[in-house]
């Protein structure tokens, strides 16, 4: 079978060792920020809590509030387009730029239109697309999909970067000077932004109440793109909504923190009403939500905001990195995400943590995630999409536990044979030897002590 | 007090002197403890590999032996969360050892001494699951039954490493299907406790220690595992 399976990635990711202790360190730097950050807060518990509540609430009244939003938006002079999935994402799209003769589009912060893969279709219609953040930047002259939700680049060092960019857009060989090399991708979108005839930007928070939505980032690009073009689409999961603007407050105060340490992102971005003479769309979009939804154990996934800050902490991520999840989200909630999206071929994602709960620790609204990896593996291996073998193995082992005398008496052949024929687990067959010793069998179990110890049978 | 004992299967198996010194050590403490010999197993291999469906025979099972017990006491963290979540179901009956005896017994004099540099590490099932402490992501009052007890050791010294509650790697068959991963979280934990030159580590949990064992053993390292257990059973006399 030639599916991606995280495991045989991983592998291959993790054979530099050098490389992986880096992207390790680099990725727990992050973690160990928004400790800082979260630690200065006395009564965060507290606003994991209420942000918790918020995107509860908005599960429970998605229907009513989609509609609000719809209807406040079209009274603020806003177009308003809803996709099924990701192919009507496309086309909408598409249909908006050839409208208007669209030739170079600029786009900034949207993890959706990668879901959608939104990139390779409008670029096989010939429309450029240039990303604009930096970190999408980068990956884009790479031809490579995003290694993280927050910094979809931050499984390239300096020399990577400095490489790609010595090659697209001609700076000296060898410079890895960041500022040097910032100043470059600066330069070189700056043409873009102000040659592009619209602008494509994600959603953070969608407001019901008032039919704005607010986009959060950093490097200001999403605003710089925005207000040049003279059209601006949107594009949001339908989860994105929230009730208010009161309740924006304490996603903005959780966002930042749990994502990179700081109080806020440098730009929270409103918008409301196009300009005059701008267009400006909303696509509201499903592509499996609306299914993901109906399922009570796995709807909580769709509180998620996109902090990112479960793949710092996850200990499996740190070291494999975002490619070995072979999704566009990878991580603890990509492994939650993706099996709704497609069971089969994501069927390995949930098997890929030790389940320590460290990413349902640092969740901001406060998603069970480790639990769910534990439930979409019942579902995974009763809709008989493990291996044979795993499945023979482990009713085979259920049969030795569910007999008292055969487990004792397995267990002591077993140890006998491990005593005196160590090869037969000792070996490469055997995944745990590769790296580890077994441990080494006692003569006596437990249970043959207690007998002879405190024999009350 | 009447203590029924679950031994888990591997502990049985393999690790008799970690099952050899909970018994002693709720003796110690006046409990009267049984262990029920048709036991095997938790049922947790199968149900975190995705078989929880298959393990109807040896829940029900459990739930037969234990029906009568008042205290269930289990020298592990993960097995005692498996039991209390998905065969007990919440019943408040069952309890990892730490917490038995800070929370049930209250105890509070364990009279023993270990005169040896031991790091702790914190089992992920125990901390965030059975709450044994504060998780490092959490804003709360820091706490930990596991230090409560070992603060009561005498002429111990005890250390944490930097990364104070990062998993080991083991996770059941997550150790063999994701060989590589589980086994450099491993190498990673163990260096972690090799560079605080510990004599020993600890935990609540002897799964994670049969993992990090295995990967000191293959690394040569002088470095020795040691479930609490063991520690808090060593009298002064
Ligand atoms: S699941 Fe939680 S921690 Fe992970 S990205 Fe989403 S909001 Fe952040």
């Amino acid at each position: 079978m030639s599916q991606p399976n995280h495991a045989n990635l991983a592998e291959k990711l993790t054979k530099d060792t050098k490389r992986t202790d880096w992207h390790n360190n680099s990725i727990w730097w992050v973690r160990q920020n928004r400790d800082k950050a979260v630690f200065g807060i006395p009564d965060w518990e507290n606003l994991r809590n209420t942000a918790s509540s918020i995107k509860s609430y908005m599960l429970e009244n998605l229907h009513d509030l989609l509609l609000e939003f719809e209807k406040n938006a079209l009274a603020n002079g806003v177009q308003v387009h809803w996709a099924a999935d990701a192919k009507e994402h496309n086309e909408i799209v598409h249909g908006i730029l050839s409208k208007r003769a669209v030739k170079k589009m600029v786009k900034s912060k949207s993890m959706l239109t990668e879901e959608c893969g939104l990139n390779h279709y409008l670029e096989d219609q010939g429309i450029e697309v240039i990303d604009t953040d930096l970190g999408e930047r980068i990956i884009q002259l790479r031809h490579e999909p995003p290694s993280h939700i927050v910094a979809p680049a931050i499984h390239l060092k300096r020399e990577d970067i400095s490489e790609t960019f010595h090659e697209h857009l001609g700076t000296e060989k060898g410079n890895i000077d960041p500022q040097y090399l910032t100043e470059a991708a600066r330069q070189s979108l700056r043409k873009d932004f102000l040659s592009a005839d619209a602008a494509l930007t994600g959603v953070n928070f969608a407001i019901a109440d008032t039919g704005e939505f607010v986009v959060c980032t950093n490097e200001g690009n999403a605003d710089m793109g925005a207000h040049l073009a003279p059209v601006h689409i949107a594009c949001m999961g339908l989860e994105k909504i929230i009730p208010k603007r009161e309740h924006l407050g304490v996603f903005l105060r959780v966002l930042a923190r749990s994502s990179t340490g700081q109080a806020i992102t440098t730009y929270s971005s409103h918008f409301r009403k196009p300009r005059p003479g701008q267009e400006m769309h909303i696509v509201l979009v499903d592509n499996g939500r609306s299914r993901h939804i109906q399922k009570p154990k796995f709807k909580d996934a769709l509180k998620c905001i996109r902090c990112g800050a479960c793949m710092n902490t996850c200990p499996v991520y740190r070291r494999s990195g975002g490619h070995s999840y072979h999704v566009t989200v990878p991580g603890p909630i990509g492994s939650i995400l993706a099996p709704n999206a497609d069971l089969k071929k994501n069927s390995d994602l949930p098997f890929a943590s030790s389940l320590c709960g460290a990413c349902s620790n640092v969740c901001p609204v406060k998603i069970n995630i480790h639990e769910q990896l534990y439930e979409w593996r019942q579902i995974i291996t009763q809709e008989g999409h493990s291996s044979t073998g795993k499945t023979i193995g482990m009713k085979a082992m259920n049969f030795v536990l569910s007999n008292p005398k055969v487990f004792e008496l397995g267990g002591k052949m077993g140890r006998t044979l491990m005593r005196t024929v160590p090869s037969l687990v000792n070996n490469s067959m055997n995944p745990w030897y590769k790296s580890r010793e077994m441990p080494e069998p006692p003569k006596e179990s437990f249970k043959d002590w207690y007998r002879k110890n405190r024999n009350n049978e | 007090m009447k203590v029924s004992l679950f031994i888990p299967c591997y502990i049985d198996q393999f690790y008799p002197q970690v099952g050899i010194a909970t018994l002693e050590l709720l003796e110690k403490l006046g409990c009267e403890v049984v262990h029920p010999l048709s036991q095997t197993c938790c049922g947790q291999p199968m149900a975190n590999s995705g078989y929880q469906h298959i393990t109807k025979s040896i829940d029900k099972q459990n739930q037969q032996i234990f029906r009568e017990a008042e205290y269930i006491v289990c020298p592990s963290g993960s097995c005692t969360l498996h039991l209390k979540d998905h065969v007990f179901h919440g019943e408040s009956k069952v309890y990892e050892l730490c917490e038995f005896l800070t929370d049930v017994l209250k105890v509070s004099e364990v009279n023993a001494t270990f005169p040896h540099k031991v790091g702790v590490h914190q089992s992920c099932h125990g901390l965030r699951g059975l709450l044994l402490g504060k998780g490092s992501e959490l804003v709360s009052e820091p706490f930990s039954k596991i230090g409560d007890l070992l603060d009561q050791v005498k002429n111990i010294q005890v250390c944490t490493p930097s990364k104070v509650d990062e998993c080991c790697g083991f996770g059941g068959t997550f150790a063999v299907n994701e060989e590589a991963v589980s086994a450099k979280m491993g190498k990673d934990r163990a260096e972690e406790f090799e560079k605080l030159d510990v004599d020993y580590i600890t935990s609540a949990d002897m799964s994670c220690l049969m993992h990090l064992e295995g990967t000191l053993k293959r690394k040569g390292s002088k470095v020795k595992v040691i479930h609490i257990a063991e520690i808090l059973n060593q009298s002064i006399s």
